[in-house]
């Protein structure tokens, strides 16, 4: 059997999935001043990132996780974990699927949407120390508009359907069962198909 | 790492047994047509008969039952396919009884088929399993009507390895008249199959799981039941498949039941005493394990097993890089996400399905390799647990 550069995944994944580090072994005892969880066992994947923050500077100093997913999951979650540390909160908030994807050297493209959680974890630990610390009007809330009427399908499942592989109409038909009524979102949902695809995908 | 490599995908595929191996280099040499009249036609002809008996053999059929096709999915596609065609017309008009009854536990090949047919207006019946996978024969007596044309359930599962009665099954399908169909390829070369004492109509087999080749398949058709070809254009294999033969596949295949024929109620039960060590090893070293599938009625080479807390691929992934290949049946590597038909099809909670990893042993394997995952596997799940967010509290 000869696998020498055979693995499904990079060897960036391959060493973060190997030796995953600031994984928080001892909930407890970590003096997170915030916490997010995002996913679901029952999807397969679900996510834990816990952060300390020096809020005189207004940066990160320590970032832990624990994941439940597959190799990519658990290797983008590992190297968010290392990018954010220094990191001032307002970067931070932004990053974005793709920053850890480049980090990571690339995926597959059918596993973009395991590093997704990860910058959705990542906010939602951040949403949780703005709450904790009186700065709730620092949250962006996420708003989902409705695109397909019928179907009542939003933008941001849309944007999941990319991360899970559509590209063409047909195939975000597929996923998400819009555009099978009336018919008449097909433009505007091509157009968002074709935005997302350049975000997340594009050069 | 000092990767040492134990094969334990067997259900996936097996590697050439070394009598097959030597069987299609010798087969290399002849080019002929088995179809051609002359000697490098009859040369290869002489081949392909031969492992026709063997097949036969192996399935106690007679040789003139057995269709060579391009792999199991295509026999399968073809049974589902040929016996539901509605046409009014032709000599093998089924006169109405077109309707399909399978279960939702069937290899994608069956499934997908069965909801094209139903798109295009052929109705079917997906049957529900017990918790071990088991179809109820009582329950078939309620669904099978003067309208089904087939019923297609699968004899063992190559997820799970659950074994069904399929003796019972064909008995309430034929007192209602309908014929039977039996997908095997599981089954075939790991427990007893023979095609009388089943009493089935249709069944298939793939070489390629019994130490044959790739690519080739072979369908049972009992002799006097409406058939007609999927692939026409050819009076190859009596007209009930076109296309030139693949001389050297069909000898692997052949060369592959016969091996079988010898050699498999003798590894069956050294196949059966590693499946119970692996078992109790996991139960002993791995806390908050479940094992999928039939605790006898199974194949004696499968064992499914779901472990609390942890997502199936990173096992199987972890697993890889110490050398070690089984599979899962969660298929996150889909991107859909999607757990196991089957384990759901069995009520296992999704979280559970999840978690789950298919062993399957083979010929080559041996107690030593048992003790090397037993090793290896403990280290693994605790790893992977220890980062997960679904086995908090618990420690392994």
């Amino acid at each position: 059997m000869n696998t020498t550069n055979t693995w499904a995944y990079t060897d960036k994944v391959k060493d973060h999935f190997v030796n995953p580090r600031n994984v928080l072994e001892d909930e407890d005892g970590y003096p997170a001043d915030g916490k997010g969880v995002v996913g679901n066992i029952k999807c397969g994947d679900e996510m834990m990132v816990a952060i300390r923050v020096d809020g005189q500077q207004g940066t990160i100093t320590d970032c832990k996780w624990k994941t439940y997913g597959c190799a990519s999951a658990i290797a983008s979650t590992s190297v968010l974990s290392e990018m954010v540390k220094g990191m001032p909160l307002d970067q931070a908030y932004r990053l974005s699927p793709k920053e850890i994807t480049a980090e990571l050297g690339s995926l597959p493209e059918h596993k973009i949407h395991c590093s997704v959680l990860g910058d959705k974890a990542l906010r939602a630990a951040i949403d949780d120390y703005y709450t904790r610390h009186g700065m709730a009007d620092r949250i962006v809330k996420e708003e989902a508009r409705i695109v397909c009427q019928c179907m009542n399908v939003t933008d941001l499942e849309i944007e999941d359907a990319v991360l899970e592989g559509a590209r063409t109409f047909y195939e975000l038909q597929e996923h998400t069962k819009l555009g099978t009524v009336c018919g008449q979102c097909e433009e505007e949902a091509t157009a968002l198909l074709g935005e997302y695809v350049e975000r997340h995908f594009g050069g | 790492m000092d990767a040492k490599p134990v094969y334990l995908d067997h259900n996936a595929t097996t590697p050439l047994h070394p009598e097959v191996q030597q069987a299609m280099s010798a087969a290399l040499e002849v080019f002929g047509n088995p179809s051609s009249l002359h000697g490098f036609g009859r040369e290869a002809k002489q081949l392909v008969d031969g492992a026709r008996d063997n097949v036969a053999h192996l399935v106690g059929a007679v040789p003139a039952e057995i269709v060579f096709v391009g792999s199991g999915s295509e026999a399968n596609n073809t049974v589902l396919s040929v016996l539901s065609c509605p046409s009014e017309q032709c000599t093998n008009s089924r006169k109405g009884r077109v309707e399909i009854v399978t279960t939702s536990i069937e290899h994608p090949c069956v499934l997908e088929t069965s909801k094209c047919l139903r798109d295009r207006g052929i109705p079917v019946t997906f049957l529900g399993v017990d918790r071990y996978g088991r179809v109820d024969p009582e329950q078939l007596e309620d669904v099978v009507t003067e309208r089904t044309g087939l019923v297609s359930v699968m004899m063992a599962n190559n997820e799970i390895g659950t074994v069904q009665d399929i003796k019972g099954i064909a008995e309430v399908v034929h007192r209602h008249g309908a014929l039977f169909h039996t997908d095997a390829v599981q089954a075939v070369g790991k427990i007893p199959v023979d095609v009388r004492e089943l009493d089935v109509d249709f069944l298939t087999c793939s070489a390629h799981k019994i130490y044959g080749p790739k690519g080739v398949g072979a369908l049972y058709v009992k002799r006097g039941v409406p058939f007609c070809p999927l692939v026409r254009g050819g009076h190859q294999e009596r007209g009930r498949r076109a296309g030139t033969e693949n001389t050297i596949g069909i000898v692997g295949f052949g060369k592959a039941a016969q091996m079988r024929a010898q050699e498999m109620d003798e590894e069956a039960g050294r196949l059966l005493e590693m499946k119970t060590a692996l078992r109790q090893g996991i139960e002993e070293r791995i806390p908050d394990v479940a094992f999928n599938g039939h605790p006898t009625h199974c194949v004696p080479n499968t064992l499914n097993v779901s472990f609390d807390g942890v997502e199936g691929e990173s096992i199987l992934l972890y697993l890889d890089l110490e050398g070690i290949a089984v599979s899962t049946g969660s298929a996150c590597a889909s991107g859909s996400l999607d757990p196991s038909h089957v384990l759901l099809a069995t009520g296992t909670p999704v979280e559970r399905a999840h978690g789950s990893i298919r062993i399957s042993l083979g010929r080559a394997n041996s107690m030593e390799d048992i003790e090397y995952v037993l090793d290896v596997l403990p280290k693994v799940v605790s790893k992977t647990r220890r980062m997960s967010t679904a086995y908090a509290g618990r420690r392994s």
